[in-house]
């Protein structure tokens, strides 16, 4: 009986499993078939007849997906350092200061998270236009264009608070009697000690940044800007038809990230850090 | 405790943050109200106040009831869907049977792959001679159109969004499972009750807050969906795929609009801003206590 459940089970998990995955194999299946194939053969066949690499090569040399991959993690490093750096700071008196304003403070960055970027975006573009942050000035304020809007967000402040909450005061305590000042106890004393909350918001902003494509399509305009995500989509434009090179590029694309969520699993699947990555 | 900080430290350590909200988030929000009274409509670089007569323009105009209608069904079919299956699966993947780091990770996958990957993946599988017309013939059903046909179209680029959140749900809902104390489970098999009366009578009760969360942020993903379909379907055929942000982005960004987009997305703010206060009021009030 209980042999039974859980082969009910695993019958079903196996099947939710390769729903999630068919999408990726059957585009990595497209990829590797040279032109010998028809792609659009019926029945359709899962492994390449006419095996061939050379759609990787064709793509790899008609588009610079090193260039993308390099934008990408200049973009996405820059976030989550600037989230880093501004969420701690930001969370830190609201956890454990008392000053004028700690309210509007507080319920004006709460108000953030109601508001979709979605509606704000077209002023967002404006201003950035106006502070010259676009790829059109150089490629250095393009960057700083794609990361601002997003180097500091609630959530991390947030999560920064909570985390410093939950260290004892005797600690800042210790610290002072020792001669430190203030800037040293968050330096050295305190954010030391919240070293698994930065490691959290690291790895979601990450991929939040990662995947980001509404905005880098709004305000890139030069190709050899494009992050991923972007240059991705201009796949579809440059090969119209050509599903092989289209399928080539995707998964190459998709690589370091499935890379990095592999090592990083832990983080993702242990059922601690839910709701950290916004959907 | 004594005070160790002085007067404007506090101040200092919100300084860079507030700065870049300030420039990058409480602008751009009063300016997109601003923007939506003023009428860009014949000429882009001179706009005049027009009260609210964008407004009155958008409650006219069928595209947006279209759209509008659009975010509806995904608010019908969507949500529903990421509530109960993502539940189902960790109700399975929370017992101590071989494997389960593997489910979780093939099934978590689709979540941390960009979308426009994910995009392209399924028009991919959609296509005309595609592999899903083609199983389609195989069951002696005719192809349709997936993404070109305005009847199924919305409904395929739904099935994209729900695979994309299933395993973030899940996840959620795994989270919770780990709340809800063994001893009623035990208490369960001692009175022999089934898997389905077990779920029905612990686990859906005790974890009821979770599955209210999920609801409304499947709904608040829901309403922001953009890339789905930029890069499927540029909102057609006919209109059939377009989403608010879509729409807005095509006004304001195409079409240079800025009144008019502006004014929707106040539309889109006042909306989403009321299903977010329930959020945060109802379910995540702990996070947030000052």
């Amino acid at each position: 009986m209980m042999k039974f459940k859980n082969i009910w089970i695993h019958a079903t998990l196996i099947f939710v499993s390769l729903l999630s995955i068919f999408p990726f194999i059957w585009l990595l299946s497209t990829s590797l078939k040279g032109s010998g194939e028809n792609i659009f053969a019926y029945p359709p066949t899962i492994i390449p007849q006419d095996f061939t690499f050379a759609n990787y090569v064709g793509v790899w040399h008609k588009v610079n997906l090193m260039r993308y991959f390099i934008n990408s993690m200049i973009v996405a490093g820059g976030t989550v350092l600037l989230n880093l750096i501004l969420s701690s700071l930001a969370g830190y008196p609201l956890a454990r200061m008392e000053f004028k304003g700690k309210k509007i403070a507080f319920f004006s960055i709460l108000a953030t998270i109601m508001v979709p970027f979605q509606a704000i975006m077209l002023p967002v573009y404006l201003i950035t236009l106006k502070l010259h942050l676009v790829d059109s000035v150089n490629d250095t304020m393009g960057f700083i264009g794609l990361i601002m809007p997003f180097a500091v967000s609630a959530f991390g402040i947030f999560l920064m608070r909570q985390a410093f909450l939950a260290i004892p005061r005797e600690m800042e305590e210790a610290a002072i009697v020792d001669g430190c000042n203030v800037f040293q106890v968050f330096w050295k004393v305190l954010l030391p000690m919240v070293k698994p909350s930065l490691a959290v918001l690291a790895i979601f902003t990450f991929i939040g940044s990662w995947g980001e494509f509404l905005w880098p399509s709004i305000v890139l305009t030069k190709e050899a800007m494009y992050t991923l995500p972007v240059g991705v989509n201009n796949l579809q434009g440059m090969f119209s038809s050509n599903w092989r090179f289209i399928a080539a590029g995707s998964i190459i694309s998709i690589i370091p990230i499935i890379i990095f969520f592999l090592a990083m699993q832990k983080y993702f699947i242990s059922g601690e850090n839910e709701g950290a990555v916004k959907g | 405790m004594f005070k160790y900080y002085g007067k404007t430290a506090p101040y200092l350590f919100l300084l860079p943050a507030a700065l870049v909200l300030v420039v990058f988030f409480f602008i751009p929000f009063f300016q997109t109200i601003w923007l939506s009274f003023q009428d860009y409509s014949t000429n882009i670089y001179h706009a005049t106040f027009s009260g609210l007569k964008n407004y009155i323009d958008i409650l006219h105009n069928p595209i947006f009831y279209k759209v509008m209608w659009n975010t509806i069904l995904y608010l019908v079919v969507a949500v529903p869907i990421l509530a109960i299956i993502p539940l189902f699966l960790a109700i399975l993947i929370n017992q101590k049977i071989r494997g389960i780091t593997l489910y979780k990770i093939l099934i978590y996958l689709p979540v941390i792959v960009s979308i426009v990957v994910a995009a392209i993946a399924f028009k991919w599988l959609y296509a005309e001679q595609g592999i899903l017309n083609y199983i389609l013939n195989v069951l002696n059903i005719n192809s349709i159109g997936w993404l070109t046909d305005p009847k199924y179209a919305i409904y395929s680029v739904i099935i994209v969004t729900i695979w994309k959140g299933i395993g973030y749900y899940m996840m959620i809902y795994l989270a919770a499972l780990m709340s809800v104390p063994k001893e009623l489970y035990e208490a369960c098999d001692i009175d022999g009750a089934g898997f389905l009366r077990k779920h029905l009578t612990v686990t859906i009760p005790h974890i009821m807050p979770t599955i209210a969360l999920v609801t409304t942020i499947s709904s608040i993903s829901a309403m922001k969906i953009f890339a789905e379909i930029y890069v499927m379907t540029k909102g057609g055929p006919l209109n059939s795929t377009k989403t608010i942000v879509y729409y807005i982005y095509e006004k304001a960004f195409e079409n240079l609009d800025l009144g008019y987009a502006s004014a929707m997305a106040v539309i889109l703010l006042v909306i989403v801003m009321i299903f977010s206060l329930v959020n945060i009021c109802c379910f995540e009030r702990g996070k947030y206590q000052i």
